[in-house]
């Protein structure tokens, strides 16, 4: 198949999976926060609120785009586009599995496989930063430009402490592509403990895995380093004067950023798709025996139903998740699935953690934010970075 | 009798127009006006903010944007009538403000309170501190970016909530407490409901302070910030938690008791470093000692009646109502043209969540007030804001203006 369609292909299957995931992150967002806050979160469009992302978008882009008088035109245009622009190419350059061999073709599960790979995506991200400060300063309102003025001094101070922190397993694993990253952490000691960065000898990255989580949680402007938009101060921040699509670009940059920090965090340092412990024990066969558990579970309510509704509902999920079951246990199906299985359960689970801090920590104050960034990350990040180059030039 | 000088025509003076600043005094300054629909100032303040980067260099708050003319709505109400618009001044601790009213007209009227009444009144006064003081936790932390606390402060306040339409039928706006005692008797199995609260809510402020104080962030975002020196506080008439916060055990509960607050044990909360996290943990610790207070009402509540043997104050019993004429005649006669009340002038204080709150009520012998003016706690700890955000951080100023706890309602009557 020629290079251009098999790109086209790959990069249509990115864009919608992207897409569709990014607007259920909200969702299951909205859902863990409201737990987490004795609520319930959306529940009205579809069953448990399951539509909830479609109503939101749907009427993000049937309002009107409203452009106030006072707005620096082109720049309050071209703000959400650089934004949203950096925030989406990334994820071309992130490889989600292994090879695929299916019907004779060989490719890549990736939409292009870069030798510098790290370093693309940090640059792109830091150019994202233009996004946020035009947006503060094209809006022409004291708040928004506070907001644009925090958030560019926020994102250029922990960039440092992030490119540090990536460093340090890059000296281990010796490559910057991601896909060869992968590669470098194959493997088991003793038969189980799996290879990954956090993991690997001669020095464990995990202090520098924590590093980079802190300042991921910088870089994205999450809670709680979310002064850029710290809505008690400063109204909603940067995209205060915005709205309808405009304002949707931004909140589908921060979400984007999101996944591309998990990701990333996921293949330096968890192994990218690598299972958590030897195929022989049996780690393929995990994705089965948990959609087998929800399809029993689903069956046992089902006979207890709580709602009249669940009668119906709950046998036909239970079903629908017996049958995905199954497919994890097709074997040409499952050379692809397995290593999406593991790369989608670690980045999920570190976009968890981004949703819990949300609900539970306070806002850090502006300088002590600058404070920490200088005398704990950097310093910190820069100790680890020479201990790991130590250890790897002496092993 | 000598004219008192309210009852004299008062030509208004208006005060020279100030100018507010719309250009910054100087070039690297920023003019900021925040509010009055802003997030973080807690009702319609408005705060002309001049900043230098994001250093207050000086805080000008305006009020006035809540005025609902309550004061002067009393003169236009029966003395009775008035209780409900006392609710609505302060409208998250609204039994303090009918307490208060209540104490003022009764000591016009020189009214004896049964015992049962008044042990109910601090009951419920505090229940209302307790109210008072979870809404403020709520939205203070909510302020400082910890989300979950306001849903937390909340679930506890649905509780009280429930409580109060359990005595009252209504949940905000009781007007439980009425000249002359209280509106109902209590309803059955009201102890049951307020044990089960009471019982379990010091569990919950441990809590509260568990998941604030176990936090870093919480700590470095409060200690130290939103100083200002005692003496400016005196000047400023600041009272409530923000003074005893400063060291000074000023507490009307203890000072000058009401209502047989002097018959209950508990203690004045202090604190000595006068910063918002100070502020924080006397709150705290009020709302663990008003805990006490109701566990008290609530064991040693006495028999008797729950008014005052003053039929023409009181509305009469609806079954005595339709059997004795007396009775008939004093319903009539208290609903359509309300009671008398002896000339005079009287001032009364009480210990509201937020501060002193008090009331200067002058009667002219007829059934309506003659001039009601409340000596409002939200509006004397506001006059310390522009001292206190002098020279601070734009993001402490948040955290500074919750720690006073000021309700706009409050503020400007």
């Amino acid at each position: 198949m020629p290079y251009i369609v098999l790109s086209l292909i790959k990069t249509l299957i990115v864009v919608l999976v992207l897409m569709h995931t990014l607007a259920y992150l909200q969702w299951v967002e909205r859902k863990v926060i409201a737990h987490v806050q004795l609520r319930v979160g959306p529940r009205r469009v579809g069953p448990h609120g399951l539509l909830q992302p479609l109503a939101d978008v749907i009427k993000l882009v049937t309002k009107e785009g409203m452009i106030p008088s006072h707005v620096n035109t082109p720049f309050y245009f071209l703000a959400p586009f650089i934004a949203v622009l950096f925030a989406l190419i990334p994820m071309c350059l992130i490889p989600y599995g292994g090879d695929i061999n299916l019907f004779g073709i060989h490719t890549t599960m990736q939409v292009t496989d870069v030798s510098i790979g790290v370093l693309l995506v940090l640059g792109l991200s830091g150019m994202g930063v233009y996004g946020v400060a035009l947006a503060g300063w094209a809006s022409n309102n004291k708040y928004s430009l506070m907001g644009g003025l925090r958030s560019s001094a926020q994102m250029i101070s922990y960039e440092l402490p992030m490119a540090l922190a990536i460093a340090a397993p890059l000296l281990m694993l010796n490559t910057l592509s991601f896909r060869h990253m992968v590669d470098a952490q194959t493997g088991f000691y003793f038969g189980f403990l799996p290879k990954w960065a956090i993991f690997q000898g001669p020095f464990p990255q995990i202090f520098s895995f924590i590093l980079f989580s802190i300042a991921g949680f910088a870089e994205t402007n999450r809670v709680p380093f979310d002064l850029p938009e710290a809505e008690n101060e400063l109204v909603a921040g940067f995209h205060t004067e915005y709205s309808s699509m405009s304002f949707a670009a931004f909140f589908m940059a921060e979400y984007a950023n999101m996944v591309t920090v998990s990701c990333v965090a996921t293949l330096l340092f968890l192994g990218g798709w690598q299972p958590l412990w030897p195929a022989e024990y049996g780690s393929s066969f995990l994705p089965s025996l948990i959609f087998l558990a929800s399809a029993v579970i689903c069956f046992l309510h089902a006979a207890r139903p709580a709602r009249p509704f669940d009668r119906i509902t709950l046998p036909v999920f239970g079903v629908l998740f017996l049958i995905i079951a199954g497919v994890f246990l097709i074997p040409p199906v499952q050379q692809i699935l397995i290593p999406l299985f593991w790369f989608g359960a670690k980045v999920g689970g570190i976009l968890f953690v981004f949703i819990w801090v949300r609900a539970t920590l306070p806002r850090f104050r502006y300088d002590q934010l600058m404070r920490f960034a200088w005398t704990f990350m950097f310093p910190a990040a820069l100790i680890n970075l020479f201990i790991t180059g130590l250890l790897v030039a002496v092993s | 009798m000598s004219k008192h000088p309210l009852f004299e025509e008062h030509v208004a003076t208006v005060p020279a127009e100030q100018e507010v600043p719309s250009t910054p005094s100087a070039p690297r300054r920023m003019t900021l006006n925040m509010g009055p629909q802003h997030p973080s100032t807690h009702g319609v303040l408005r705060i002309v903010l001049e900043l230098e980067g994001e250093t207050i260099i000086s805080a000008e708050p305006d009020i006035g944007f809540l005025h609902t003319g309550i004061e002067k709505e009393c003169e236009q109400k029966h003395w009775q009538q008035v209780v409900t618009l006392t609710d609505r001044v302060d409208y998250l601790s609204n039994l303090s403000n009918n307490l208060v009213y209540a104490l003022t007209v009764e000591k016009l009227l020189q009214l004896e309170i049964p015992p049962k009444a008044q042990w109910s009144r601090v009951m419920m006064a505090e229940l209302s501190r307790l109210n008072s003081h979870l809404v403020w936790l709520g939205t203070h932390a909510l302020d400082i970016g910890a989300m979950s606390m306001f849903f937390y402060c909340f679930r506890e306040r649905e509780d009280i909530l429930r409580i109060l339409e359990m005595f009252s039928g209504q949940r905000m706006m009781t007007s439980y407490i009425r000249i002359g005692g209280l509106a109902l008797d209590h309803p059955r199995g009201w102890q049951h409901a307020l044990g089960k609260f009471i019982r379990a809510f010091p569990s919950k402020v441990d809590e509260y302070e568990d998941l604030l104080d176990s936090n870093p962030i919480w700590t470095r975002r409060t200690k130290g910030v939103g100083f200002i020196s005692l003496a400016d506080m005196l000047d400023q008439g600041v009272t409530g938690p923000m003074i005893r916060a400063a060291g000074v055990p000023l507490d009307c509960r203890k000072t000058e008791p009401y209502s047989s607050y002097d018959k209950f044990n508990f203690k004045v909360a202090t604190r000595t470093e006068n910063d918002v996290y100070a502020r924080y943990r006397v709150r705290l610790q009020e709302m663990r000692e008003s805990a006490k207070i109701i566990t008290q009402a609530l064991e040693g509540m006495p028999d008797g009646s729950w008014h005052a043997d003053a039929p023409h104050v009181v509305l009469p019993d609806r079954e005595k109502m339709k059997t004795q004429m007396e009775a008939l005649i004093y319903h009539f006669k208290i609903v359509t043209e309300g009671f008398r009340v002896p000339a005079g002038e009287v001032y009364q204080c009480i210990e509201s969540p937020r501060g002193e709150i008090g009331y200067y009520i002058v009667s002219d012998g007829t059934s309506k007030p003659y001039r009601v003016h409340m000596r409002t706690p939200s509006f004397g700890n506001l006059q310390a804001l522009p001292t206190m955000l002098k020279g601070i951080l734009l993001a402490d100023s948040i955290a500074a203006l919750g720690s006073m706890d000021f309700v706009l309602g409050d503020t400007d009557r």
